[in-house]
């Protein structure tokens, strides 16, 4: 492949805003849990709720702090490498980006901080209502994200005079119904990013011998919570691929890995798609299937990449790999939750240490589908970078040389690579200094802006 | 709403070189330490607020994008590698404050990514205040420039300015918060970067009468402009008396004053052009309907929010640092 700026910048992004989704889907999905343990802490006054409690909003303060600086240089970069779509929908995308920023330093000014600094300071309801309000905030952020991509997948409510999209209907862009499949979807996920990232811990403390009563509480609720959203999830799945079969079909086709139009079409289990000769090597497909899924039907035409000029389709391989290891995590998360909670209401979970050893390793698997989730739907809505509207290739900035994007994407890796090594060595010193020391912590009057730093105290247990 | 959104991004753009300008001046600072008791206390003296300081970096940026995003796509594209390297240096000396106290080895690193970072962003800034003064290429509302427009003697010079500026009003916000030798220190260095903010300004002056910009034109016809530079040399002048005086709290007000008046002139001398002489506010001004969008819900609501929050987090971080106090 030719190396040009184009595919530098496009590098760059997918480098850049992988490495960021990391962390804040992790911190949505960890808000949520501690409201919801903090409820429980309140109904039932365990004081295990509270360590759990503790433990948990300290690591959340790292990969809080990790999201924002790793934000910023998001909120840059439309600018610096697009700047021919950041001038055309600027309107557009702007404000919706511009209300995430405003609403996560919201949510960062006025609660964040009385998480972290004033639980002696507020009575019980208000330090509650503060846990849910870092939630809101979190799950705000994440609304107009969606708002913003979905209106990039499937572009509404606005026309285009002379050369500039003007708004018209800013309840068609908010209310895109597209958003309402994307944004649950994206935020259920991130909820199992939370309650896998939670029971991994607590079987990791299990298979070490170690905080019993706090790995417990971890490894019971993460999993029963994931049991419970999973299908929750594989739901607004089908709904996503819904919408991607009736307004995208060019991506449908990639993901299905289907060359041809087919009546009724079967489901391709895995194969090698060959873009050359347009067809798939080593295919395993299900007859029928095909069709049941994308049109709920025995009989339906489903279509095929061919149909459309090869200048506006997707690299098929991606979206088809990527969608296949989604739906694979998604299957072994839902076969680890269901299985472990089988076990903890037979009263022998802990027991089970193939399942402690499955549920520890599977840490990564909600990450792992949230990032290839993602390469499915924006590497499937190649080539273009609003859908149907403006091409990737037009919307890059003219005047960016080949040499300049390389910099810039070298310069990225290494600051990256650094603040992520230090981010993760110190998560994992938290974790393993574990949940015991946190109630000796000495009330912190100083430094409410000071997330990381609290990963310092609690590692040496201070 | 045009009016109100160049408002609030004049505001914060404001707020920002006021706020993180002292943060960065420190971290300048830093690199001039020679103890690890004095490095502390510099770390400690802005450590709680730094990050609330750079959040107006960003609602700078992203107001730009949705207000005027024709300003946004032009500049942060024409200033792509400035850009760069000034985050590169913002993010490495965010995570320098952090990091420091938890390195188990090789504290040195930490230091120069805090001294360097801070060093570099400040630098950048100034450079691209300078290109927009210098002036950039544009054509019929396009930008005709390169990669390597912004690049001048004239806007590496004012990179220079700007860290001596930024250094100034570190060393202020020190003479604040501190005590004993380092106040002391900080007393002695505001003299000298005063006069070689001065010294760097003058040169300016003088490059930019002997290329005949064209701001200087719009001195000549707006000669009520000369009230903000007359403004900056009486709040030059108490900063000198105050000093002499060893007033605690005055210089930070009177430097930042000075810097204030900077920026009226700056804006003041280009309006109505956002860009200078190339595109104007109201030709960058995105569609009614999106500033009406904005203004509604961020704007009218968590925009006063954004600023009593500042304003109270200062208020509770108020008062003396000491050496001691690791912040951490």
């Amino acid at each position: 492949m030719h190396v040009t700026a184009l595919l530098l910048s496009r590098l760059q992004f997918a480098f850049t805003i992988s490495f960021h989704i990391i962390f804040p889907s992790f911190t949505i999905g960890v808000a949520a849990w501690l409201t919801f343990l903090e409820i429980l802490y309140q109904a039932t006054g365990r004081p295990t709720y509270r360590v759990v409690f503790e433990f948990w909003l300290k690591i959340f303060a790292v990969a809080f702090g990790i999201g924002v600086v790793t934000g910023i240089v998001m909120a840059f970069q439309f600018g610096m490498n697009w700047s021919v779509l950041a001038r055309l929908a600027g309107p557009i995308q702007g404000p919706l980006i511009s209300y995430e920023t405003f609403s996560a330093f919201f949510l960062e000014a006025s609660f964040f901080g009385i998480l972290l600094f004033a639980r002696s300071r507020v009575p019980p309801w208000f330090y509650l209502i503060s846990t849910a309000m870092v939630a809101l905030g979190t799950t705000l952020s994440a609304y107009w994200i969606m708002v913003n991509n979905s209106w990039m997948q499937v572009p509404t409510g606005y026309v285009v005079a002379n050369g500039v999209f003007t708004p018209t209907s800013w309840m068609r862009i908010l209310f895109n119904p597209v958003v309402w499949v994307r944004f649950p979807h994206m935020l259920l996920a991130s909820y199992l990013a939370g309650t896998f990232s939670v029971a991994a811990t607590g079987a990791w403390y299990v298979l070490r011998r170690e905080f019993n009563a706090e790995a417990r509480v971890m490894l019971h609720m993460g999993l029963y919570l994931a049991a419970m959203l999973l299908p929750i999830q594989l739901f607004f799945g089908h709904m996503v691929g819904g919408y991607v079969h009736d307004r995208q079909p060019v991506k449908f086709a990639a993901i299905e890995g289907r060359w041809h139009d087919e009546q009724p079409a079967s489901e391709i289990l895995i194969a090698l798609p060959d873009s050359t000769s347009e067809t798939n090597r080593y295919e395993i497909k299900v007859p029928v299937l095909g069709s049941l899924i994308g049109s709920l039907s025995f009989h339906s035409k489903e279509v095929g990449l061919t149909d459309f000029p090869r200048a506006d389709r997707p690299p098929m391989a991606v979206p088809f790999f990527a969608f296949r290891i989604m739906v694979g995590c998604g299957i072994a998360m839902l076969l680890i939750a269901w299985l472990g909670t089988y076990l903890s209401r037979k009263g022998r979970l802990e027991q089970n240490r193939v399942l402690m050893w499955l549920t520890f390793l599977s840490f990564p698997l909600p990450f792992i589908a949230i990032l290839t989730g993602w390469f499915t739907a924006e590497v499937g809505r190649q080539p273009w970078t609003i859908y149907g509207v403006l091409r990737t290739g037009d919307a890059v900035t003219p005047i960016l040389t080949t040499s300049t994007a390389l910099i810039s994407l070298l310069v990225y890796c290494v600051v990256y690579i650094v603040i992520g090594t230090f981010g993760a060595l110190f998560i994992y010193r938290m974790l393993l200094a574990g949940p015991g020391s946190v109630l000796t912590l000495p009330p912190v009057a100083s430094f409410p802006r000071q997330p990381m730093s609290l990963a310092d105290d609690f590692a040496h247990g201070k | 709403m045009i009016n109100f959104w160049v408002s609030v991004l004049a505001l914060s753009i404001l707020l920002y070189v006021l706020l993180d300008g002292f943060d960065l001046g420190i971290g300048i600072l830093y690199g001039l330490a020679r103890t690890d008791r004095t490095r502390r206390a510099l770390m400690s003296a802005v450590a709680p607020v730094w990050d609330g300081n750079e959040t107006w970096l960003i609602v700078s940026g992203v107001v730009l994008w949705g207000a005027f995003p024709i300003v946004y796509a032009t500049l942060f594209s024409a200033f792509y590698l400035p850009l760069l390297f000034m985050l590169a240096g913002l993010v490495l000396r965010g995570v320098a404050f952090e990091f420091r106290n938890k390195a188990r080895h090789l504290p040195w690193v930490w230091d120069t990514a805090f001294a360097g970072g801070s060093l570099v962003a400040a630098f950048m800034q100034g450079t691209m205040v300078g290109a927009l003064v210098h002036g950039l290429p544009i054509l019929n509302g396009n930008y005709a420039g390169g990669e390597f427009s912004w690049l001048s003697p004239f806007s590496l010079l004012c990179g220079a300015g700007l860290c001596f500026g930024y250094a100034l009003l570190g060393a202020c916000w020190l003479v604040r918060k501190s005590e004993g030798d380092i106040q002391n220190n900080c007393f002695r260095l505001i003299p000298t970067l005063s006069l070689a903010s001065l010294a760097v300004l003058a040169v300016v002056l003088l490059l930019a009468l002997s290329e005949n910009l064209r701001v200087l034109g719009r001195w000549v016809e707006r000669p009520y402009l000369f009230s903000f530079p007359l403004l900056g040399i009486v709040a030059g002048v108490a900063l000198v008396l105050s000093v002499r005086r060893r007033f605690e709290r005055t210089p930070f007000y009177l430097v930042a004053a000075t810097f204030s008046a900077a920026f009226g002139t700056f804006a003041v001398s280009f309006w109505p052009y956002i860009i200078p002489f190339g595109i104007t506010i109201d030709e960058a001004a995105a569609p009614h309907s999106s500033l009406a969008f904005m203004f509604w819900g961020e704007g009218l609501f968590v925009l006063p929010l954004m600023l009593a929050y500042t304003a109270i987090s200062y208020r509770v971080f108020r008062g003396k640092v000491g050496a001691n106090s690791v912040y951490h």
